[in-house]
């Protein structure tokens, strides 16, 4: 097949960080990266920001960072109980390792608006 | 006890070499990889090397009587066949502490690597690893912030950092060098880099390109929301116009500077390592000459004691090879000094090429960079090979894309993200590499296109160096 190399217009977007250029993930691509979060033995963290200051470092917590959580259950209702209570933030699940002290996994899960 | 002055010239090994030395803790100790010349037993090439290369010269001299030579003396301590090779052997040496001066990497390899590797007994030498003491290890800074600390500045988490070198790599006017920094960070990329040659040329004097580079970073970061940083190639031809360089990209506020530390030297890598670590900034690593030093297999010095030595220097991203890519490198033998770069503790594993244990302690961890001859058809082995801690970047492979630099990076940002996402559900991303692209593509005409271009080109030579396992 003949290849077309018309040349397109690539728009600049906005993005969050690690997953950006991917589609929203479905329930089960969120579960798998919440069961990959736990096998690591790094601790799930939820977080989330206003839009507006989605370049800060310092997200708020919900509640504290769930040290030594296996549940995976667990962690998608705390994901959906921040996203209600803050319907229009930016919210982000982060594997903790206390290990290195830095973040082994994290990606938006809720884009707010 | 005291001996008596006895002139003239001495067997090596009667002094040098010691079968029944124990190594101590504090000992830094080399394996080298010796071929003699025809005849000379290899207990005496050992002692020549472990001689020549610490306190020894060719004749006894009066004046080795006023100290005690025996505790600064290197040893030759064991020696051992290399596999399926009759003619070269490998030789421990062990070095004790005190003939090192402290925190100076310059010192140890004028020592070890100096004179010794023209003697005239040898045909070939090559320094195939140095187990360098805690003791010595605790003398050096070390990279200026390590892998943790940049992921914080850089806000990079869970994945592979994505860069690219600027191409074409010389020629370009600051302004349009510029254009070519922003293009490749709107598209997608954290990083773009200077090319190693890239210093203060005429067609394009330092200071107008950092000014148009750091007016590109703060553009495509304002756009994307996401952090970005141009690695500013700060190597020159003395220290102060190198200072005077990497002074001005920080009153630019840009995150990271660039060095050639092989061409550029130990002292001036250490040196600016120190000012990055006190003024906050980043350092990448470029590695030109190395080659030259480190490809012949009888001789020279093997890239992971070359590796060893940047991460003592200091340096927050290193050069490592591809595996895959367009320039030399077993895998094996790079996945070996990767882990040198990376962990805190890296035990003896011959099939890794390590020959000793070696504990960095607290130093800080340096990233591995790939880059040279890779594309997007990579993207699952270099994830699968580098793992999270690595800089993966693709100069032709960002550049070449039919519509241009923004859309190669969004096809690379888009690969990187779908094989990290596809590792973490379990899946073999190796074996899965085409499928998980292809699914990925599906989202990303700018990857479609990417797969299509590059489908064809592959750089399948045999190794020149491979490790000597059987």
């Amino acid at each position: 097949m003949p290849f077309k190399s018309a040349v397109g217009d690539y728009q600049t977007v906005a993005t969050l960080e690690t997953f950006g250029f991917l589609p929203p993930f479905t329930q089960d691509e969120i579960y798998d990266q919440i069961a990959y979060i736990i096998a690591q033995g790094w601790s799930p963290l939820i977080e989330h920001v206003h839009p507006s200051r989605s370049m800060a470092t310092y997200w708020s917590y919900w509640k504290l960072p769930f040290f030594g959580e296996k549940d995976l259950g667990v962690i998608v209702n705390e994901l959906e109980a921040c996203h209600r209570a803050y319907p229009d933030h930016h919210v982000r699940l982060v594997g903790y390792d206390a290990y290195t002290q830095s973040q082994g996994a994290c990606f938006v899960v809720f884009e707010g608006r | 006890m005291s001996k008596k002055y006895d002139a003239g010239v001495k067997e090596y090994r009667d002094t040098y070499w010691t079968p029944d030395y124990v190594p101590l803790d504090t000992d830094l100790l080399a394996c080298f990889k010796c071929t003699g010349q025809e005849g000379v037993p290899k207990e005496e090439v050992a002692a020549a090397v472990a001689a020549e290369s610490s306190t020894g010269t060719w004749s006894t001299v009066w004046s080795e009587l006023l100290t005690d030579l025996d505790f600064y003396k290197g040893r030759a301590y064991r020696i051992e066949d290399v596999p399926g090779d009759r003619e070269s052997f490998y030789a421990f040496i062990a070095y004790p502490l005190d003939l090192f001066e402290e925190g100076s990497i310059t010192n140890v390899l004028t020592s070890l690597v100096g004179n010794v590797f023209g003697f005239k007994a040898l045909r070939h030498l090559r320094l195939e690893d140095i187990r360098f003491p805690l003791a010595f290890i605790k003398t050096c800074q070390g990279p200026p912030n390590g892998i943790q600390v940049e992921r914080d500045r850089m806000n990079k988490y869970g994945r592979p950092l994505l860069g690219c070198t600027i191409k074409p790599k010389l020629g370009l006017s600051g302004k349009n060098y510029g254009r070519v920094v922003y293009e490749c960070l709107r598209g997608g990329l954290d990083f773009t880099k200077d090319d190693e040659n890239i210093n203060s040329q005429p067609f394009q004097r330092w200071q107008n390109r950092f000014e148009f580079v750091a007016e590109a970073v703060r553009s495509a970061q304002e756009e994307t929301g996401e952090k970005k940083g141009h690695y500013l190639n700060c190597t020159a031809a003395t220290p102060e116009e190198m200072y005077e360089r990497a002074e001005f990209a920080k009153e630019l506020g840009q995150p990271i500077i660039m060095h050639d530390y092989i061409t550029g030297g130990f002292t001036a890598n250490t040196g600016l390592s120190k000012w990055c670590r006190k003024n906050g900034m980043l350092l990448h690593i470029h590695r030109a000459m190395h080659a030259v030093i480190d490809r012949h297999p009888k001789h020279g010095i093997h890239f992971r004691v070359l590796a060893k030595c940047l991460r003592l220097s200091g340096g927050d991203q290193l050069h490592t090879g591809t595996v895959v890519g367009k320039l030399e490198g077993d895998r094996q033998s790079t996945l070996g000094y990767i882990d040198q770069l990376r962990e805190s503790f890296v035990p003896e594993d011959r099939s890794r090429g390590n020959f000793f244990d070696q504990d960095w302690g607290s130093m800080g961890g340096v990233f591995a960079v790939a880059s040279g001859g890779i594309h997007v058809w990579h993207m699952p082995a270099l994830v699968a090979i580098f793992g999270d801690d690595s800089v993966l970047q693709f100069g032709g492979g960002t550049h070449g894309h039919p519509w241009g630099s923004a859309a190669g990076a969004a096809a690379n940002r888009v690969a990187l993200e779908a094989c990290v996402k596809a590792r973490n559900a379990g899946r073999e991303i190796e074996k899965e590499g085409r499928d998980i692209l292809t699914e990925a593509a599906k989202h990303s005409p700018e990857l479609a296109i990417a797969l299509e271009t590059w489908k064809e080109i592959k750089f399948e030579f045999d190794t020149v160096d491979k490790l000597d396992v059987q």
